[in-house]
């Protein structure tokens, strides 16, 4: 597949679960839309790009690990592994109901999960014991481990960081860095730039991308692919992007949309 | 009586469990020299991964590795696993994954350090999580034996250890089993059931007691979740008294978890000997064990409290 194909086959990927993230969240009436639109683009280039993952064999021994340290942004998730296959479609309509497979936050008995999540600042330290287990079986899969950049006030984050580095792990981190954490924007919550600095300071190499243009996604991790030891890519995003009144709005962090709003969304996302 | 701490039958029973299965993977957090986890470090230095002082980090790296196949032991001071308490109910219960967990220098026998150190709810705190199962042993070669028993145990497991040195009481032959209380002196008039340290002041008791024609049981209930409760039970109809004696809170202990047994099934005069919601203070552990009413002296004054409630 040549790049331009490569890129457009990506972003109507993209739309599509974009749809399906505001159908799910519709239906359940609970969840957190904005974190997932902003994640969206970078999961579809992950899964459909550069993962080594087989849905009909999750737990296939040599394929890459993914960690969704951001366990609350499900939505971007789990659409993602039902368009890969891991499940199928259906369930995205039962997310967050009783009896249901998709639960709210990230869970390790859906099939294509690796971790539970939802506690932030809890992956990249997960990340870490993957990865220490690579480097005693001197295995070669990927590791990556997405985290919000609201998540970077927790203190565990630093504390693996530290760890990858010192170790000298085999670890891909990435930040869905889209300004708005649960209340408010990050910046006048408690700031965390800049965080370039502080993860080379941790010992990081760091790349910077716009996680909704994909040719900068895909070639981000592309060059990431390439390398060894702890690395990570702060991306660029938009909190609800994709959708007008969520983008950059702190109040769909965490509500779905009423009735008026979903079909004004999906009206956006034709 | 020979005297060795818990934590030395731990570091013993680590290294042979190295030794002869690779999938063990130890995890400190700058105390090796002090859980004694360095024995195992040294012989094994490529299965062994330091993360520091981040305990919060420990336990998701921990999860790691178990997820990936490995046995992990994470090992630091027992207030420091209560430090990382959320990473262990949402990563390790939430996950049902394979990681064992150690905390030492347990309990008012820490001593010197104080309260900052003494930790007096773990058991507790750990009892509450789903899939958790909590050990406390009595002594070096249970500790020893009992890492075994929690390799062989599929699911998180934490165990208590202590600093200090404590009488041993098993020999070699001693075969720990999850969920197994042990019945060390036989006796009819009441029973004591104890972990940890208290499991020789309780014998101790025993002995006062039967100088006054007072014939105690002694249970060594170094499995705390899942309780022997067919054992608490058959104590309690037999001998119609119950203390429970440790280096913990009365709340939610070995005490709270054989109340919530005796209550549901055969309520029973039931004495607590632990500390009564009070942290502990620096001081010599034995002058600790006094000042705070730990001691044989105190097992054997609730067992007559305990006989006395007998209807």
């Amino acid at each position: 597949m040549d790049n331009n194909n490569l890129i457009l086959g990506l972003q109507d990927k993209a739309k599509s679960f974009r749809r399906d993230i505001i159908e799910m969240l519709y239906k359940s009436q609970s969840g957190h839309p904005g974190g997932s639109l902003s994640a969206v683009d970078i999961l579809t280039a992950l899964y459909f790009h550069k993962m080594h993952v087989d849905p009909k064999k999750p737990d296939l021994p040599g394929r890459d690990r993914f960690v969704m340290s951001k366990g609350h942004a499900t939505p971007g998730l789990y659409t993602v592994l039902a368009g890969k296959g891991f499940f199928p479609r259906e369930e995205l309509w039962h997310f967050r109901q009783i009896n249901s497979l998709l639960q709210g936050h990230a869970d390790i008995n859906i099939p294509g999960v690796e971790a539970s999540t939802g506690s932030l600042g809890m992956g990249l330290s997960f990340g870490n014991g993957l990865a220490m287990a690579k480097k005693i079986d001197k295995l070669h899969h990927k590791i990556i481990v997405l985290m919000g950049d609201g998540e970077q006030q927790e203190g565990q984050v630093w504390e693996a960081a530290m760890t990858a580095s010192h170790h000298k792990l085999d670890i891909i981190a990435i930040i869905d860095k889209n300004g708005i954490q649960n209340d408010w924007f990050v910046n006048e919550t408690k700031i965390v730039d800049p965080l370039p600095d502080k993860w080379r300071a941790f010992g990081w190499h760091v790349e910077e991308g716009d996680g909704h243009d994909m040719h900068s996604i895909v070639s981000t991790l592309d060059k990431l692919w390439g390398m060894q030891g702890p690395r990570i890519a702060i991306f660029h995003t938009v909190k609800g992007k994709g959708v007008s009144f969520m983008e950059n709005n702190p109040e769909f962090h965490g509500r779905a949309p009423n009735q008026e709003e979903y079909r004004k969304a999906m009206e956006e996302l034709k | 009586m020979e005297k060795i701490a818990t934590r030395d039958g731990f570091g013993k029973g680590l290294l042979e469990l190295g030794k002869k299965n690779p999938n063990v993977v130890s995890i400190e957090a700058d105390l090796g020299k002090s859980t004694k986890s360095i024995l195992f470090a040294k012989q094994f230095p490529d299965r062994n991964f330091n993360v520091g002082i981040s305990e919060a980090d420990m336990m998701l790296v921990s999860c790691g590795l178990a997820a990936s196949g490995k046995l992990p032991f994470a090992s630091t001071f027992a207030i420091f696993t209560e430090r990382a308490f959320e990473q262990i109910r949402n990563a390790v219960c939430r996950m049902n994954l394979n990681v064992k967990i150690i905390g030492s220098h347990a309990g008012l026998i820490t001593g010197e350090d104080g309260s900052s150190a003494q930790c007096i709810e773990d058991i507790a705190v750990f009892r509450t999580l789903p899939h958790m199962v909590v050990i406390s042993p009595a002594d070096a070669v249970q500790a020893e034996k009992a890492v075994e028993a929690m390799a062989g145990h599929h699911g998180p497991v934490y165990m208590r250890l202590t600093r200090e040195k404590v009488p041993v009481l098993y020999n070699d032959n001693h075969k720990f089993i999850i969920g197994r209380g042990d019945v060390l002196r036989e006796g009819k008039d009441v029973t004591i059931i104890a972990h940890g340290p208290q499991v020789y002041e309780s014998l101790e008791a025993a002995d006062e007691l039967a100088k006054e024609g007072i014939n105690a049981r002694i249970i060594n209930m170094s499995t705390i979740k899942p309780l022997d409760e067919n054992l608490v039970l058959r104590a309690a109809q037999e001998t119609g008294a119950i203390v429970t004696a440790e280096d913990h809170s009365i709340i939610g202990g070995l005490g709270g978890a054989v109340a919530e047994c005796l209550v549901s099934s055969y309520p029973t005069p039931l004495e607590r000997v632990g500390l009564h919601d009070t942290f502990g203070e620096s001081g010599k552990p034995m002058d600790l064990y006094k000042k705070y009413g730990l001691t044989s002296g105190d097992i054997a004054q609730a067992a007559r409290k305990a006989i006395k409630r007998k209807k």
